[in-house]
């Protein structure tokens, strides 16, 4: 498959005109995505797609086309309409093509040939199993509001007129289910999940587990009292917030004057505790790739060490606008251009379980959920305010369970408030990893 | 030029032809299949992007392709395709039909009524017979109306888009419908840089219809909003935390009953007893002030279309009534288990996804108050002229959304502007606590609703009105 859509790609590029840049993206995908609900398959859906995106570049304009088809016909229509785009750009000395820059992409196998071969029927088993064991898991779970098995097997390549030939093939599954869980009175809502590049990596035991505590614990929550207080985020959370922040250390946040953090390399942002490394080449991590989207070889960049700012991450446009280098950092599906952002970031976790931070905790909440972080975190000032539930932490053990409040704080005083980071890197469906974060002084809204 | 002017077959996606979608169904109720249904698709998109003084990109798409489901009992089996021939949907069909076997006897397709329903409004002007320089110069005057404002405004965003998105719909029930929706969308970003650091400013609209919509809006006056919501926020006050009334502007709020109640009163969520609302019909959930409604028909709305995409015109659904819930939002699947008909409400993102339970334009009808009077019979509190977007959690009800607009209530006055934050509450609870409906109601801002992963467009819209409490999430003490 590899080798076909490096072909369909070299025959865009052949039929570049004088003068002109090219890139293709072109990609394969193959998903099976099965959902059961109360024992039986309340879903099949087997798919496959493809597609292709075209970047035009001539005199520093920029045009993009895109099509949901690798159809030869369209292709051709495709590049015309992206370099008739490209003659309404506005020029920009700094836009080009990725050159190739001597970095070798290292071999990560993501593709498992497992995930291919195992047979549908125990997919279909795996989802069922879960759901099962959410069920029996305690007295409480009164449903399961959706249980899932998904796979995808993706190919893609890149071809540029620069000289640029990258392919890549990867592999990826994974379970999770959502329970409802009541005490007659109260209703609750838990999820779980398990990732892995096989499903016989899955773990459907943890993934059950998860989904059913993360509901029966919270039963009987009510709203927390306001003020300032510690706060220890689950892994989930803190993943979610690491997206965020992630979007700071955007090398096209920095080059358009958004970026909280410009001006302060070398200078302490965070707590010393903190290291924060955006790393592709983990191959545990669930986007780990070889390439980034303007077929670089991907590299781990490392953007706070110890507290201090290390540096920003780049596509090769803002390296170029920027003076520097590409840091292997463009993000793209095949339908836009390539943008810039973490391709796998994750905290480097410390020494504590969960359980140890907790005790260390007089007074806190531990918070398992949030919500609305896409609507109430403003990246460029850095003021977040999120819906969040949890659970109250007094002397250092867990209490009462807490809902409908929320937590807010900005980004900058989150980082420099770290107190603590858990040894449970938990690898996520996402592009952040998570762990346990100790944060203080984060406002607490409820009653 | 209207673009719904011709019959099913002979317009947009001409490249089918009727016996061909009729030996499809035919194949896909071979393995035993109860229903069957062919959903094709043909989506054009054109969007243009302007940013820190460029014209970025403009970027041009174009997906096409097929879905074929097929139920028996509670089973849906889903397969897709970009290969509209016949052999291309045949081998759909026959994927979608292997996932969903049954031993029962094999249905018969009943034959193909031409049910095609009436569009919302016309479309004067395709987006793809305008020229794209004009596309790229609104963008322009966008970011020097904007520039202008204020030497403060350091960054300007500016984003046009456009998508004519063609399907045809034809069951195993005879349903056999098409639409052509056009939908043209413009918005505005600004940052605004003062001694405090930087705030935003977003403001968006969109239509669906063509390039008349600027004839009909002014950029101009977008921008000048955007650029104004920016530059009030340099002076914000941190947000406050806690419990307190909040009155809700006109057209601002409307995202607040998507996510209190909307979600919850989907059909699909609600069989599942994944929502707060269900077993409530007939029971009051909220203020005798609340009449919402749910509404695909209105004309010139985002969320408006003659079909669903499960081919079923579009209506309008009184979801509560003076307080009582009347009904829920239905879809295909889940009215055909209940024996009743579809609400015009099952939606789809893309031919590659299975359709399931959406709002469309979702309101809380007009009231008689005067808005000034909820203002200053408010004595503390605070007032949200815009809201941002929000999420919930249909099962207990508790619902998030953020205020990209506010300013505090003092002494039955508005004052000073608040940083942003969020709102928090619980649905049911603050149904209850609206005690004041305003006579100004107006739609909102378009809107893309998310759900299971999957986007459609949505319309919201509200008069102003007061939560008597609701939780303001700032960090002021």
């Amino acid at each position: 498959m590899e080798e076909k859509l490096l072909a369909t790609a070299e025959r865009v590029i052949a039929l570049g005109e004088e003068g002109e840049q090219i890139e293709v993206v072109a990609v394969h995908e193959q998903e099976t995505e099965i959902r059961v609900y109360e024992g039986e398959i309340e879903s099949f859906t087997a798919s496959e797609s493809q597609g292709v995106g075209i970047r035009v570049i001539q005199d520093g304009r920029q045009g993009m086309a895109y099509a949901g088809t690798l159809d030869e016909k369209i292709l051709k229509e495709t590049l015309i309409e992206a370099r008739d785009n490209s003659t309404f750009g506005t020029y920009d000395e700094f836009v080009a093509i990725a050159e190739p820059d001597g970095v070798k992409p290292i071999s990560l196998n993501l593709y498992h040939p497992m995930i291919s071969q195992f047979p549908t029927e125990e997919k279909i088993s795996l989802a069922k199993e879960l759901e099962k064991y959410i069920r029996n898991s305690d007295e409480r779970i009164v449903g399961v509001e959706s249980t899932e098995y998904v796979d995808s097997i993706s190919a893609s390549a890149i071809v540029t007129s620069s000289g640029i030939r990258r392919s890549s093939y990867e592999g990826g599954c994974y379970v999770a289910a959502s329970s409802l869980a009541s005490d007659g009175k109260d209703m609750q809502t838990g999820f779980g999940y398990s990732i892995g590049r096989n499903p016989e990596l899955l773990d459907i035991e943890k993934a059950g587990t998860q989904a059913s505590d993360r509901a029966t614990r919270m039963l009987g929550a009510k709203k927390a009292q306001s003020g300032r207080q510690t706060v220890i985020l689950d892994p989930y959370v803190t993943a979610q917030f690491l997206g965020i922040i992630g979007s700071t250390f955007s090398g096209e946040a920095l080059l358009k004057g958004r970026s909280l953090f410009a001006g302060r390399e070398g200078e302490p942002i965070a707590s010393s505790m903190v290291t924060l490394v955006d790393d592709p080449t983990d191959a545990e991590a669930f986007t780990a790739t070889e390439v980034d989207g303007e077929g670089l070889a991907s590299r781990r960049n490392i953007l706070i060490n110890s507290g201090t700012l290390q540096g920003f991450l780049h596509n090769s446009y803002t390296a170029r606008a920027l003076n520097t280098i590409s840091t292997g950092s463009a993000v793209r599906s095949y339908n836009s251009s390539p943008g810039v952002g973490s391709l796998a970031l994750s905290l480097v976790p410390g020494s504590k379980s969960q359980e140890k931070l907790i005790e260390n905790i007089d007074d806190g909440i531990l918070i398992q959920g949030v919500a609305g972080l896409h609507s109430g975190v403003n990246p460029i000032s850095g003021d977040f305010s999120a819906g969040a539930e949890g659970i109250q932490i007094r002397n250092g053990k867990l209490a009462e369970p807490v809902r409908e409040i929320t937590i807010a704080s900005t980004l900058q005083r989150m980082l420099l408030e770290v107190q603590d980071i858990g040894s449970d890197l938990e690898r996520l469906p996402m592009r952040s990893s998570g762990v346990s974060l100790v944060v203080g002084d984060v406002t607490v809204s409820g009653v | 030029m209207s673009c719904k002017t011709s019959t099913v077959g002979s317009m947009g996606i001409e490249m089918i032809e009727q016996e061909v979608i009729e030996r499809t169904l035919a194949e896909a109720l071979k393995t035993g299949g109860e229903f069957a249904e062919v959903f094709v698709e043909d989506k054009q998109s054109s969007s243009a992007y302007f940013d820190d003084g460029k014209v970025e990109e403009l970027t041009s798409g174009r997906d096409r392709g097929a879905g074929i489901r097929v139920v028996v009992g509670e089973t849906t089996g889903f397969a897709h395709t970009a290969d509209l021939t016949e052999s291309g949907l045949l081998g759909a069909a026959r994927s979608a039909a292997a996932a969903a076997r049954s031993q029962g006897r094999q249905a018969v397709a009943k034959k193909l009524v031409d049910s095609s329903a009436p569009s919302p409004n016309p479309v004067l002007l395709l987006p793809e017979n305008i020229e794209k320089i004009r596309k790229v110069e609104l963008l322009k005057r966008a970011d020097e109306v904007a520039r202008n404002q204020s030497n403060a405004i350091t960054q300007v965003s500016a984003r046009y888009g456009d998508s004519r998105r063609r399907i045809l719909v034809a069951n195993s029930d005879g349903v056999f419908a098409s639409d052509d929706q056009v939908r043209t969308l413009f918005s505005v970003a600004c940052v605004a840089t003062g001694d405090a650091g930087m705030q935003t400013g977003r403001e968006s609209t969109g239509r669906p219809i063509g390039f008349e919509l600027f004839n009909e809006f002014d950029v101009e006056e977008l921008a000048e909003r955007a650029a104004q919501r920016a530059l009030t926020k340099l002076s914000a006050r941190p947000a406050p935390s806690g419990a307190m009334p909040v009155v809700i502007g006109s057209g601002g709020g409307g995202v607040l009953f998507h996510e209190a109640c909307g979600h919850g009163l989907e059909a699909d969520l609600v069989k599942k007893q994944a929502s707060v609302f269900a077993g409530k019909i007939g029971k009051n959930v909220a203020s005798e002030l609340v009449t919402l409604i749910d509404d695909g028909t209105m004309s010139k709305e985002w969320g408006a279309f003659a079909i669903d995409d499960e081919g079923r015109p579009a209506q309008k659904n009184v979801l509560i009534q003076d307080g009582e819930l009347v009904d829920y939002m239905w879809d295909g699947l889940r009215s055909r288990s209940q024996d009743r008909q579809s609400s015009g409400n099952g939606r789809r993102q893309s031919y590659q996804v299975l359709p399931m339970v959406r709002m469309t334009n979702t309101y809380i009808a007009n009231g008689d108050t005067d808005p000034q009077d909820i203002i200053a019979n408010t004595p503390n509190g605070v007032y949200v002229a815009h809201l941002g977007g929000g999420q919930v959690n249909t099962a207990t009800g508790d619902f998030v959304f953020g205020m990209t607009e506010a300013y505090l209530i003092e002494d039955g006055k508005i004052t000073s502007p608040i940083r942003e934050g969020n709102l928090i509450g619980n649905g049911p609870e603050v149904l209850k606590q609206i005690d004041a409906l305003g006579n100004d109601f107006k739609m909102g801002s378009p809107g893309t609703c998310g759900k299971d992963g999957q986007g459609v467009p949505v319309g919201d819209g509200t008069p102003t009105l007061r939560v008597q409490s609701m939780t303001v999430g700032g960090t002021a003490a």
